[in-house]
């Protein structure tokens, strides 16, 4: 018994004399007579109370305190519970009845990288398993078969918090190793939280893109009926088997309802609710197509940068990691700027008030940033608008300490592109030319009056 | 030979060895839901409110199972339209929202009554994933609790019902209706907290159930916390007869309905046993079952005169029979008032085949089928008359050959007796088929909502709620409101026995709390008896009603024509309904000008007769008066003119 199924003091003591494990079946006999029997499951967090929760019979699970007087029993081992349940069990009905037709499809290449996109749920404990051949996700959606032809397999299994550039440098490598073996379109599979980041991570290294590559996730895990997953996944798969773009999108829920899916450009798209399915928005612009899942259609909304087939595979791979996303906050001190500076970091994205601005104290601490080689570049708090530092004297100043303005760029995707960018040049003059330009569908010239959301009132 | 009408007469559960339980749920009256900030209330469709159309998947368990009924509503394409209204529902009903922590103020409710119970109370409270895929929970899974194990009640017989767990669950969404791939349901309902009580199946009669849920109903009742009206307490029930298997019926609405339907699966199951023992007598056997050929007859029907069938064949849809050897007869037996053996097979050619119905030759000719195309029809599945049964399906070929397959198999099932199956309870007592009863694999634990520890803090908040004895309860309406034997007793039993308490509290003083109590036990119960819908009526109007009477307002005897006009004419006012009815009461002088002209239209008779014309003196001003002033007070001042006039 060890201690990762969450139990200490006496609870731990009583297990392990029984040696019980979780998904055995035992017996608790307490001090006050009364007798429980149930299966084994792990605590559900570290905790010092003398409680062991066991699964009754009901499929109920409780917690039932327990004394050093109390006597724990294994009345049946997991792996025989496991054994009998399968040989009663009926043959698995498949989802669907009806077979993909013999036709030649799209083949489509789909990476892991953590999250559910498709998972089983354990008998005995009820924990989430991620399913991830091929297979298993033509089990569990078997809709994508439809589709395409899918190949799949497991790049990395971590947390999306946990994502960092340099995983980020695996990921494009994978993905071009696919474009490389014919793949007609790739998705990625990733947790939400920094798919974002990740997405426009790509969308700055495929220089040239011959087919789509659509990230996916889930906002609601996948051993839930009502998850998300399925639908997005069966959007994505649409999205990189037919979309007439090459281009890299994000491809989530459009609304709260099970209607469309929005594919959004990589470098306009942010995560801007905490837990809803339509989660993901284009920010200063309009996503790049809808999907109908069911009815298996797209409708292009924007104009793609590039097409599907233009163009050979290009990639530019590498990414700085000593970037840092600053935000400005009132009475923020310039030693934040100066510790930055001393620790060697090569470049600071400024995500700053209104227009482009911070507090006129930091301006020297910037100045001498620059001076030491650190591209400095300022985006907004505001997300919606574009930067402006030629409005007020702080703007100005700013300016004048070589702070570069990034235009309309989402915070994040500045931050990516500062990282890519300062990955290529060690020269600042280079990393300010390059930053300028639009690489990746990232800075948008006009914004016309629509694009902004009016909430309601 | 099974006499082929069901004669409910005959059959006595005790010497069937019926065994039932109960499942009560009983929505609690706390300020908010189970899982979010909402309030408990239900709100009109024509309120604020945001709509959204979701699907659901069915999930599967490790083992490779799915929920049967939910993976074809979804193969079928079903679509939930969802209805939420802003002040009942949030991103939590909306499933676009973790859950929060469980409502404490419900789980204390729900631990009183399980010390009232006698239950003992888990020392950690796990919430669980029920997995329902009827898009009734915009999750798919219901959330559920259990906080206490054991326990029992008592029946006046003495005889004790055990209780075996008692859990704290979220109510489902309400069910609005039905619109092609469309159901659609409103948010308000979801989350509402509900205690179920399971009892063990202690149950040997019909009687029994009844008294049970009602009992049980009772002591919910008496915590003053849960909610009353239609649709806040439902019934489920299990049932098993010697021999039989345990079957769930679910959706009970109404509880005078809960001993017939006892009883009429206990006939049920009986009656399946008399036709497995039947079939075994005439030499069926399960192996003649297993290869039965699916003849496609659809040219016998090429003529025919059945519009259902034609409609079919015209639309290129296909008739499909097959022969149930020695099966003869036994289709058209009922095996509850109203539904024949057929009738299980029809329902089993629904579910899994999705098709309309089947025909079957214990029923034909009929049904615009002619003697000539049966004829036909043995024949082409070389069946023989007075020996085997055919069976039909029209409709595609694909559908009604998965119907057939489906008739044949619930056939096969025959020769065992009875199928495991969860059953839907019916308006008439009979039930029908729902689905087979869900594997044990649709339980998980709800992740999102960390475990409650049932702390002596938590219990000592129970304590003090718990609800009294019923005893007790008796002997203090007595006492408190001086309330007859009788009257305690109904309305101890009366879902309004909190709306009495407060009412009598109040008013007490200006009218007797028996008559305030025979407003419910009395007056309500005999409109309702009329057929009129007093469950519009609310609290508010009650007590408006009790009010005017306090005040002098209305008389009493014209409270049945003002709660009955309210509830005939809901959104009206008590004062608009007054003057509608012209109930007011008059003052008593203008009664007594009113009968001193009776008295003197009758002079000569009241001379004659004395007193006994008093009657006469009533009958001429009653009718003007009805309603407006007492009969009580109208006589004695009849007595008292007459004795004017006479004299005296």
């Amino acid at each position: 018994m060890d201690e990762a199924a969450g139990y200490t003091g006496v609870a731990l003591e009583l297990l392990k004399r029984a040696g019980a494990k979780p998904g055995d079946r035992i017996r608790i006999t307490r001090s006050d007579g009364r007798v429980f029997e149930g299966i084994l499951m792990p605590r559900y967090a570290l905790s010092a109370k003398p409680i062991i929760v066991v699964k009754l019979d009901n499929g109920y699970n409780v917690g039932l305190r327990v004394d050093e007087k109390t006597v724990v029993e294994v009345v049946k081992t997991r792996e025989t519970i496991l054994k009998e349940a399968a040989a009663g069990a009926p043959a698995a009905i498949p989802l669907l009845e009806e077979t993909p037709p013999e036709e030649r499809r799209p083949r489509i290449t789909i990476l892991g990288t953590g999250g559910t996109i498709a998972s089983k749920v354990e008998y005995e404990t009820g924990a989430v398993r991620p399913a991830f051949s091929a297979e298993e996700i033509l089990e569990a959606v078997p809709e994508v078969g439809f589709i395409a032809d899918i190949s799949a397999r497991v790049v990395m299994n971590i947390l999306s918090e946990n994502m960092r550039p340099r995983l980020w440098e695996k990921i494009v490598d994978e993905v071009a190793k696919a474009i490389e073996e014919g793949a007609d379109g790739v998705i990625v599979a990733h947790g939400t939280d920094t798919m974002a980041y990740t997405a426009s991570a790509l969308a700055f290294a495929f220089r040239k893109l011959p087919v789509p590559i659509a990230f996916v996730g889930a906002q609601r895990s996948s051993d839930r009926p009502s998850s998300d997953a399925a639908f997005n996944l069966i959007a994505a798969t649409l999205v990189a088997a037919k979309a007439p773009f090459a281009e890299v999108v994000v491809v989530m829920h459009g609304e709260t309802g099970d209607t469309y899916a929005l594919a959004h450009r990589a470098t306009r798209v942010r995560k801007m609710h905490t837990s809803r399915r339509d989660a993901f928005q284009t920010i200063n612009g309009r996503p790049l197509a809808k999907i109908y899942p069911f009815e298996r259609r797209i409708e292009l909304i924007d104009e793609p940068l590039r097409s599907r087939g233009a163009e050979e595979l290009e990639v530019a791979n590498g990414f700085e990691e000593k970037v840092a996303l600053v935000k400005y906050y009132p009475g923020m001190e310039p030693e934040i700027i100066d510790f930055l500076v001393d620790r060697g970091y090569r470049g600071i994205v400024l995500e700053g008030t209104g227009l482009g601005h911070v507090g006129e104290w930091l301006v020297e601490s910037i100045r001498r940033a620059v001076e030491a080689g650190v591209t400095v570049v300022m985006t907004s708090q505001t997300l919606f608008g574009r930067v402006n530092m030629n409005v007020y004297t702080t703007g100005r100043k700013l300016l004048q300490a070589g702070v570069i303005p990034a235009e309309d760029m989402l915070p994040e995707v500045a931050f990516v592109k500062l990282s890519w960018i300062l990955a290529r040049t060690s020269d600042p003059g280079e990393a300010r030319r390059l930053f300028a330009m639009n690489l990746a569908g990232e800075i948008t010239s006009r914004h016309t009056v629509d694009l902004y959301p009016r909430w309601p009132h | 030979m099974i006499e082929p009408k069901v004669d409910v007469s005959k059959y006595n559960p005790r010497e069937l060895g019926l065994k039932a339980g109960l499942e009560i749920h009983q929505q609690l009256d706390t300020r908010h839901k189970l899982f979010c900030s909402c309030p408990t209330v239900l709100v009109d469709e024509s309120e604020i409110k945001d709509e959204f159309v979701r699907q659901l998947r069915p999930t599967r368990s490790e083992l490779g199972e799915v929920d049967i009924a939910a993976l074809f509503e979804w193969r079928k394409g079903r679509l939930y339209h969802y209805h939420a209204p802003r002040r009942a529902a949030c991103l939590v009903e909306a499933d676009e929202e973790p859950p929060h922590e469980i409502n404490k103020e419900a789980v204390v409710i729900g631990l009183a009554v399980a010390l009232a119970l006698g239950s003992s109370p888990v020392d950690e409270i796990y919430v669980m994933r029920k997995i329902v895929i009827d898009g009734s929970n915009t999750t798919g899974f219901q959330r559920t609790a259990i906080i206490a194990l054991g326990g029992e009640i008592e029946l006046e017989s003495g005889k004790k019902i055990g209780i075996q767990t008692i859990a704290i669950e979220e109510d489902a969404a309400r069910k609005l209706g039905e619109e092609g791939r469309y159901t659609h349901y409103m948010l308000d309902r979801l989350g509402i907290p509900l205690i179920e009580i399971s009892t063990a199946p202690d149950i040997e009669t019909p009687e029994e159930a009844y008294e049970a849920a009602l009992t049980i109903g009772q002591l919910l009742r008496l915590t003053g916390k849960v909610k009353r009206g239609i649709g806040t307490i439902r019934q489920d029930l299990n049932v098993s007869i010697k021999g039989g298997v345990k079957t769930e019926i679910k959706g009970v609405q109404r509880l005078d309905l809960l001993p017939k339907i006892v009883l009429y699966e206990a006939i049920r199951q009986k009656r399946l046993l008399e036709i497995r023992d039947e079939l075994l007598s005439r030499g069926v056997r399960k192996e003649m079952l297993e290869s039965l050929e699916i003849v496609d007859v659809t040219e016998v029907f090429k003529n025919t005169k059945s519009k259902i069938i034609a409609r079919v064949v015209k639309r290129g849809g296909k008739v499909l029979a097959v022969k149930l050897p020695g099966f003869h007869g036994l289709l058209g037996v009922e095996v509850q008032p109203g539904r024949r053996f057929g009738t299980e097979l029809a329902d089993y050619a629904r579910f899994w085949g999705g098709v309309g119905g089947i025909f079957h030759t214990d029923e034909l000719p009929g049904y615009g089928i002619t003697a000539e195309e049966v004829e036909q029809l043995y024949k082409a599945v070389n069946a023989a008359k007075g020996r085997d049964a055919v069976v039909i399906v029209a409709d595609s070929e694909d559908k009604a050959r998965k119907a057939l397959q489906a008739v044949i198999e619930r056939a096969r099932m025959a020769l065992e007796g009875i199928p495991k199956e969860t059953r839907a309870a019916k308006e008439d007592g009979t039930t029908r088929f729902m689905r087979p009863q869900p594997g044990s694999a649709r339980m998980y634990p709800e992740t999102d909502i960390p475990p409650l520890e049932v702390t002596k803090e938590l219990l000592e908040e129970a304590r003090k709620i718990v609800p009294e004895k019923p005893t007790e309860k008796l002997e203090k309406l007595k006492k408190r409101y001086g309330l007859s034997e009788d009257l305690a007793r109904q309305i101890i039993r009366d879902v309004r026995l909190d709306l009495f308490e407060k009412l009598a509290a109040k008013y007490g003083d200006k009218i007797h709390p028996s008559y305030i109590a025979s407003v419910f036990t009395n007056i309500l119960r005999s409109l309702a008896r009329e057929g009129i819908p007093v469950d519009n009526l609310d609290d508010s109007q009650i007590e408006e009603a009790i009010a005017a009477v306090a005040k002098g307002k209305i008389a009493k005897d014209a409270v049945p024509d003002l709660l009955s006009y309210l509830a005939k004419n809901p959104g009206t006012s008590v004062d608009e309904a007054i003057k509608a009815l012209g109930i007011q009461t008059v003052d008593l002088s203008t009664v007594e000008k009113m009968v001193d002209e009776a008295v003197k239209a009758l002079e000569a008779e009241i001379r004659q007769r004395g007193y006994a014309a008093l009657s006469k003196v009533m009958g001429r001003v009653m009718p003007k008066l009805r309603g407006k002033v007492d009969g009580k007070t109208v006589a004695e001042i009849a007595k008292k003119k007459i004795a004017e006039l006479l004299g005296k």
